[in-house]
C-alpha cells in the first residue's frame, strides 16, 4: 500500500510479547482447581458414592463382594428398636442443643458487643472450645462426668445444692443431659462469634431509633435485634445441626452408647454396626438414613436466610 | 398548641479521649422555632444533638428540656424528643405502618389507638397508600416521609433532625426542604436540625448556629450571619463561593463577598464605594452566572485568589489576563482582626 505523499513510515516494531501461561486464565483455572477436584471426588464424593452401594448390599468387613439386597438393610434397621432410639436421640441432642446454643450464644454476642475492661481476652477464650479438637476435649469432659472424680458432683454438693451423687454415665437421663452438655460447650463459641458478627453489621441507627423511639431492651431485642440478626442466626443454626446430628465423637468417647445403649445416635449405631460389628451394609443404611432430612433442613434453611431482609 | 418546651445546654461538653467534640456550648433554642446546627464534619454538631438526645452522655455541664435537667438518668425515651437520621434509620424487617406504630407500642398504646394515630400521621404526609410496604419498596422520598411520620406520631416536644436530606438526590432535596419547613410551620414543634449544608441551613432555619472544633461561632438569623459573619472562620464557611479576605492595613484582614465584588461600570454611579484594579485570570460561565477569579492588582502582597461572581444580568464584557476596574459598595465591606480572626465592628485599626 503506498504511503500518502508526506507521511512517514513508521519505525519497525519491536518484538510484541506473547502471552503466557500466566495469561491464560481460562487454562490457569483448570490447572489451579485440579487439585481441590482430585481432593473432593477421591475422598467426598467416592466415599459417599460406595456408602451409598455398600447400604443395598449385605457387604462384611473383610469381604469385598457385593452381593445386592434391596432394601433388606433399611427394611432391617427400621423393625429396629435401638435404631429407633438412635434415631430419637440424633434428633433429641441436635434440638435441644440447638436451642441452648442459640439462647447463650445471643446473650454473650449481646454481652460481648458491650464495651468492658478485657472484653478482648474474653472473646479469645471463648473460642478455645470451637478451637480444641473434639475427641480431646470429650476426654477432658469424661473426666468432669467421671462416676468417682465428677467435678459437677463436688461442685453441686460445695454450693449444697444436693447431698446425691449422680453417676453421669450410668443413668440414660443423666448421660443425655451429660452429652447435651458438651455439644452445646461446643457449638456455643461458634455461634457467638457468628452472632456477634451479625450484631456488629446491624445499622447503628437503627439500634438507636429504637432507643429513641422507646423501646425497652427486651422490645428492641425481640422486634429489632433478633428479627434482624435472623439470616444470620440461620447460618449457625445450620452448622449447628449439620455438625451435631452428624457427630460420632462426643457420644462415642463419652458415653459409648450406653448405658445399655441407650444414648446411640445414628453416627455412632452406624459406627457400631458397620466398623465394629463388621455388618458394612447395614451400618452405611444407618448412616446414610438422615441425609435426605439433613438435605431438606438445610435447604429450608438456606431459604429462610434468604429471604429474610437485611438492610434498608 | 400542644405541650412545647425549649431546649437549653449550658457549659456542655464531650471529650472522647483527647479530642474535645463538643467544648463549652451554651444554647438556647426557643419555643417553636427551626434552629440549624451549622458546621463541617467532625466540628462536633451531631455529639451536640446526640447529648440533646440522650444517645450520648455529656463530660459535663448540663441539658434541659422545658425547664427540666435532663441528665444520665433521664434515658432518651423520657425526654419528650423525636428523632429523624440521616439514613432514616427504619427498621427494614417492618411495614411503613409497622414502623410508625412502633413508638405508640413502646407506650403501651391500645391497638385502636395505634392505628388510628398511625393513619392520621400517614394522611398528612400522604402516605396512606404506602402503609403495607416494607422500607426497600420505597423510594428515598417516601422513606423521609415515613420517617417523619415515625417521628411525629406520639406528639414529640423536640424535634431532632440529623442530616435528613443528605441521602436525597438535588433535584429532590430542594423539594423535601421546602416540605420540611412547611410541616415544621404547621405543628410549630420546637426543632434542631444539623448539617453540614449551608444552603439547606440558610433555607431551613429560624436561626442557625455556625459551629467549628466543637465551639459555637456565632449564632442567629441566617442572612444576619451571612451578612456580618462574627469571624474569618464563618466569612468563609458560609456562601459559595466563600466570602474574599485580603490584607488590608497592618493587623486587619477586608472581607467582600464575590457577589458585591462588580465591575464599576455595573454599579449605579450614586453608591459609595472602594475601588480596586482586578487582575482576571479565568472565568467560569455557569448559566446564571460568571465566576471571575483573579488577583487584586493594587496589592501584590495579598496574594490570594479573589472571587467575583456576577449575575447574569450584568453582561459587561471581560476577558481572561485583562485588568478591570472593579468595586465594592462600602456597606458591604467588613474588617477581621488578622490575628484573632474576629469580625471588627468599624473600620481599620
Amino acid at each position: 500500500m503506498a504511503l500518502p505523499s508526506g507521511a512517514r513510515a513508521l519505525p519497525a516494531p519491536a518484538a510484541v510479547a506473547r502471552r503466557t501461561l500466566a495469561d491464560r486464565d481460562d487454562v490457569l483455572a483448570r490447572l489451579l482447581l485440579a487439585p481441590a477436584l482430585v481432593y473432593v471426588i477421591a475422598l467426598v464424593a467416592v466415599p459417599f458414592v460406595l456408602a451409598i452401594v455398600l447400604s443395598f448390599t449385605a457387604a462384611t468387613a473383610g469381604s469385598l463382594e457385593l452381593s445386592w439386597v434391596g432394601l433388606r438393610n433399611f427394611l432391617t434397621i427400621l423393625s429396629d428398636p435401638q435404631f429407633h432410639r438412635a434415631l430419637q436421640n440424633t434428633l433429641v441432642f441436635t434440638l435441644v442443643s440447638q436451642v441452648l446454643v442459640i439462647v447463650l450464644a445471643v446473650t454473650a454476642a449481646h454481652v460481648l458487643q458491650a464495651a468492658f475492661l478485657g472484653r478482648r481476652a474474653v472473646r479469645f477464650l471463648l473460642l478455645l472450645p470451637w478451637a480444641a479438637p473434639v475427641s480431646l476435649a470429650t476426654m477432658a469432659w469424661t473426666w468432669i462426668f467421671d462416676s468417682t472424680f465428677s467435678v459437677v458432683n463436688w461442685t453441686l454438693r460445695f454450693l449444697r445444692l444436693t447431698q446425691d451423687w449422680y453417676y453421669w454415665f450410668g443413668d440414660p437421663t443423666l448421660a443425655m443431659i451429660a452429652i447435651i452438655t458438651v455439644h452445646v460447650w461446643r457449638m456455643f463459641p461458634f455461634a457467638t462469634v457468628v452472632t456477634l458478627a451479625g450484631l456488629a453489621s446491624l445499622p447503628h441507627e437503627i439500634t438507636e431509633a429504637a432507643v429513641v423511639d422507646g423501646a425497652s431492651f427486651w422490645r428492641r431485642l425481640a422486634e429489632i435485634n433478633l428479627p434482624l440478626l435472623l439470616p444470620i442466626v440461620t447460618v449457625a443454626v445450620l452448622f449447628g445441626v449439620v455438625f451435631t446430628s452428624t457427630d460420632l465423637g462426643v457420644v462415642y468417647l463419652l458415653t459409648r452408647g450406653g448405658p445399655y445403649n441407650s444414648t446411640h445416635v445414628l453416627a455412632s449405631l452406624a459406627f457400631q454396626r458397620g466398623i465394629l460389628g463388621a455388618n458394612l451394609g447395614q451400618g452405611a443404611a444407618v448412616a446414610l438414613f438422615l441425609l435426605p432430612v439433613l438435605v431438606v433442613v438445610a435447604a429450608g434453611m438456606l431459604r429462610t436466610a434468604r429471604r429474610a431482609e437485611v438492610g434498608t | 398548641m400542644g405541650p412545647v418546651a425549649y431546649v437549653e445546654t449550658r457549659g456542655l461538653r464531650k471529650q472522647f479521649g483527647e479530642v474535645r467534640a463538643v467544648d463549652g456550648v451554651d444554647l438556647a433554642v426557643f419555643e417553636g422555632e427551626l434552629l440549624v446546627l451549622l458546621g463541617p464534619s467532625g466540628c462536633g454538631k451531631t455529639t451536640l444533638m446526640r447529648m440533646i438526645a440522650g444517645l450520648e452522655v455529656p463530660t459535663a455541664g448540663e441539658i434541659y428540656i422545658g425547664g427540666q435537667l435532663m441528665d444520665a438518668d433521664v434515658p432518651p425515651r423520657a425526654r419528650g424528643i423525636a428523632m429523624v437520621f440521616q439514613s432514616y434509620a427504619l427498621y427494614p424487617h417492618k411495614t411503613a405502618f409497622q414502623n410508625i406504630a412502633f413508638p405508640l407500642e413502646a407506650l403501651r398504646t391500645p391497638p385502636a389507638t395505634i392505628r388510628e394515630r398511625v393513619h392520621e400521621a400517614a394522611r398528612k404526609f400522604g402516605l396512606e397508600h404506602l402503609l403495607p410496604r416494607r422500607p426497600r419498596q420505597l423510594s428515598g422520598g417516601e422513606r423521609q416521609r415515613v420517617a417523619l411520620s415515625r417521628a411525629v406520631v406520639r406528639d414529640p416536644k423536640v424535634f431532632l433532625f440529623d442530616e435528613p436530606l443528605s441521602n436525597l438526590d438535588a433535584q429532590l432535596r430542594a423539594i423535601a426542604r421546602y416540605e420540611l419547613k412547611e410541616f415544621q410551620r404547621q405543628i410549630g414543634t420546637t426543632t434542631i436540625y444539623v448539617t453540614h449544608d449551608q444552603m439547606e441551613a440558610m433555607g431551613l432555619g429560624d436561626r442557625i448556629a455556625v459551629m467549628d472544633k466543637g465551639k459555637i461561632r456565632q449564632i442567629g438569623a441566617p442572612q444576619a450571619v451571612y451578612d456580618y459573619p462574627a469571624d474569618v472562620f464563618v466569612a468563609t464557611f458560609l456562601g459559595s463561593p466563600p466570602m474574599n479576605l485580603v490584607e488590608w492595613t497592618d493587623g486587619t484582614l477586608l472581607g467582600f463577598r464575590p457577589e458585591a465584588f462588580l465591575p464599576r461600570d455595573a454599579v449605579p454611579p450614586g453608591e459609595d464605594v472602594e475601588t480596586f484594579r482586578f487582575r482576571v485570570r479565568q472565568i467560569e460561565h455557569l448559566g446564571a452566572s460568571r465566576l471571575l477569579y483573579g488577583a487584586l492588582e493594587d496589592r501584590p502582597a495579598a496574594a490570594r485568589t479573589v472571587i467575583a461572581d456576577l449575575p447574569a444580568t450584568v453582561t459587561v464584557a471581560i476577558a481572561e489576563g485583562e485588568v478591570y476596574p472593579f468595586v465594592v459598595p462600602r456597606r458591604a465591606l467588613r474588617y477581621f482582626d488578622a490575628r484573632t480572626g474576629l469580625a471588627r465592628t468599624r473600620g481599620p485599626a
